[in-house]
């Protein structure tokens, strides 16, 4: 079921890194040429109420890049992620007392952003898949219509293109007008990057998303992660260290809240700097 | 010597015993409570049933059903005994006395004697309690689901929030005709109208420049009073479900829908209200009955003993429609088994009354009912 990535040009990229030569098995390299930095974390400090989750994360994540973060349960990852689109913003109690997330060199935590906004631009998967009680075609214009998209021709042609770009157009283009819950786990979460895709965000982020799927269905999600990277840039946060392998470039490993090494995939799998995210990443704690 | 048991024997000892007590316990109590029950339902329907059913075609009363009140007369006539009501006899008498002056016979004598409210029917209670209901309903559905949002989605928990969550549970506690006089305070007697000039011989608060176009005469006993009575009664029910309708939603919709660069509002409008209402509407459906049954917060405040007009008949400005007072069932009730002297003729009204009264109360609710499980079938997750 799995098919490698189609990409033809990284194998043979002879200007990567020495590191990138190593080969985990299936995982991708980096796109030829320098990727720029989209989103610069510094001096990160977090807190949910009197507890601090983050502390001075420093990280620049690249565009049109997979970014992994990795790391046991209650390390921070998600809660990194979910600064990212300010979704944090609607628990009670949550502050940011020191540091700055930059987007294009905009500090969304300014005082002129607009989350609304910011969102519409970061767009997010979610660990359960959770396609609204509507039809399939409702979740997907759901974004646009938001947004006050009323015409036909441009709704229709948005699902058709969102759906394709999720690699769920073949499999529910004949009902489009039924529910969305109808959808088997895995299809329900395309769903959701299907519905993620419509606004088209610039970038992407996924909280576990194949944690509840099976292996066929979660391998269908990597691939159109593979396939998505050309587009978006996406932050993906995982419990499987394989598949941060399989479809990530750069991968952050986190523990007790703390950055601990952030480098490229192959290296953090193969050659990790630090003693911690080796012992992670060889399965002796976590 | 005892025969070998193996070690799951059935035994019989005091824990098993009282088992089996504690058990028959909770069913006879529940048996109980479904006797009572049927008692209640089955009095009233075989009694009932006599008043708003016949014999003979249609079999449905329909004077009963579509008519106002009327005395009822019983006289004997020419050794007949003759019961009408009070148009009938009106009718019947002048005929009659019209009859005998042209066969130039003496002026019959009736010799009647009448009883109040027996005859004639409870159209207009039927229509009172069907515009209370649907008025006062109105009213507290969108207030208390206002503030279900509000509390729900909105409000982050201080010690503010939680003074309101305590006032809402203490309103629930106030007895109804506690209610009643509240809104014979505020709504009859305080509240503002548009347009009304102030009795000068009565002091009237005014709210000085706008006397002129706005003054607190009071709503007197209306329908509007009645509405706002009873919507207040309701509302910690309404408020308290609708939060709990909320809540249900799961949260993923909600941030799925702010993922998506939805605003708060956007959220609820889309995504979070339309799935709470089939949970909204059950809490309404117990609203309902209540707001149909209860006597006390009405009789000060919409409800009249007799009105033979009825709520649309007759109004110079359809302003006057929301200022008139109405008839009400249960208030009907009320009055032709308290105020009235009881004889035969009294019972069969009470029975009748209560018969229509509980099966408009099941058919309002089976609305509900059925436009909820519609709304659950749409929004299924």
């Amino acid at each position: 079921m799995v098919t490698a990535p189609t990409s033809a040009a990284p194998m043979e990229n002879t200007a990567a890194p020495s590191t990138l030569t190593i080969k985990v098995p299936g995982a991708p390299a980096a796109d030829p040429g320098v990727a720029s930095t989209l989103i610069e974390i510094s001096d990160l400090d977090f807190y949910y109420g009197a507890k601090q989750a983050l502390f001075d994360v420093n990280l620049r994540l690249d565009e049109k890049r997979v970014t992994a973060f990795i790391g046991p349960s209650g390390c921070g990852k998600s809660t990194l992620l979910r600064c990212l689109n300010r979704m944090n913003d609607l628990i009670d109690g949550t502050a940011i007392r020191r540091g700055a997330i930059k987007v294009r060199g905009i500090d969304i935590y300014g005082a002129d952003v607009d989350p609304i906004e910011l969102r519409k631009r970061v767009g997010m998967v979610f660990q359960k898949s959770n396609p609204f009680p509507k039809s399939i075609y409702e979740n997907i214009t759901y974004g646009l219509r938001i947004q006050g998209v009323r015409s036909k021709t441009r709704l229709d042609e948005v699902v058709e293109r969102s759906l394709r770009g999720a690699a769920l157009w073949d499999e529910v283009k004949d009902r489009l007008h039924e529910s969305g819950l109808g959808l088997s786990g895995g299809q329900q979460q395309r769903l959701c990057i299907a519905r993620t895709i419509a606004v088209e965000p610039e970038i992407i982020l996924m909280d576990e998303p194949c944690s509840a799927l099976d292996p066929i269905a979660t391998a269908k999600v990597e691939e159109l992660i593979h396939a998505l990277k050309k587009q978006f840039t996406i932050i993906i946060v995982t419990h499987s260290m394989q598949q941060a392998a399989r479809c990530s470039d750069k991968t952050a490993f986190f523990y007790m809240g703390k950055l601990i090494e952030y480098a490229d995939t192959s290296t953090i799998f193969m050659n990790p700097a630090n003693p911690q995210t080796e012992a992670y990443v060889s399965g002796r704690f976590g | 010597m005892n025969p070998v048991q193996h070690p799951f024997t059935a035994r019989k000892n005091r824990s098993r015993a009282l088992e089996k007590l504690t058990f028959w316990l909770f069913r006879l109590a529940t048996y109980l409570v479904l006797a009572c029950g049927f008692f209640v339902f089955g009095n009233i329907f075989i009694k009932g049933a006599g008043t708003v059913f016949k014999k003979s075609f249609p079999f449905v009363n329909t004077v009963f059903l579509t008519e106002a009140p009327e005395s009822l007369y019983v006289f004997t006539y020419q050794g007949t005994k003759m019961e009408l009501g009070d148009r009938d006899y009106r009718a019947f008498r002048a005929a009659e006395e019209a009859r005998a002056k042209a066969a130039g016979q003496p002026v019959p004598q009736f010799n009647a004697e009448s009883y109040v409210y027996s005859a004639g029917g409870i159209f207009p209670c039927i229509v009172g309690t069907v515009l209370l209901v649907v008025g006062s309903m109105a009213i507290a559905l969108v207030l208390g689901v206002c503030a279900a949002i509000y509390l729900n989605e909105y409000a982050r928990d201080g010690r503010f929030i939680r003074f309101v969550r305590l006032s809402i549970l203490n309103l629930a506690g106030v007895p109804s005709i506690v209610f009643g006089l509240f809104g014979f305070g505020l709504f009859v007697l305080f509240a503002p109208r548009l347009g009304v000039a102030p009795d000068p011989e009565k002091w009237h608060f005014r709210l000085w420049p706008l006397h002129q176009y706005v003054n607190f005469v009071g709503w007197g006993v209306s329908l509007i009073s009645g509405w706002f009575t009873l919507a207040f009664m309701v509302l910690p029910v309404i408020i308290t479900a609708s939060e709990e309708a909320l809540k249900s939603v799961p949260r993923g919709f909600r941030e799925g829908s702010l993922a998506l660069g939805a605003t708060k509002w956007q959220t609820i409008r889309k995504n979070v209200l339309p799935y709470a209402l089939p949970g909204i509407l059950t809490s309404s459906i117990l609203g309902i009955a209540r707001v149909a049954g209860e006597t006390a917060p009405i009789m000060f405040t919409a409800a009249f003993v007799v009105r033979d007009k009825l709520p649309w008949e007759g109004l110079d400005h359809w302003t006057d429609f929301f200022f008139q007072g109405v008839m009400a069932l249960p208030y009907h009730i009320y009055v032709v088994s308290s105020k009235i002297p009881q004889n035969e003729y009294t019972a069969r009204v009470q029975y009748g009354t209560a018969f229509v009264f509980l099966f408009l109360v099941a058919v309002i609710a089976l609305a509900s009912i059925l436009l909820r499980n519609r709304l659950r079938k749409r929004y299924q997750w």
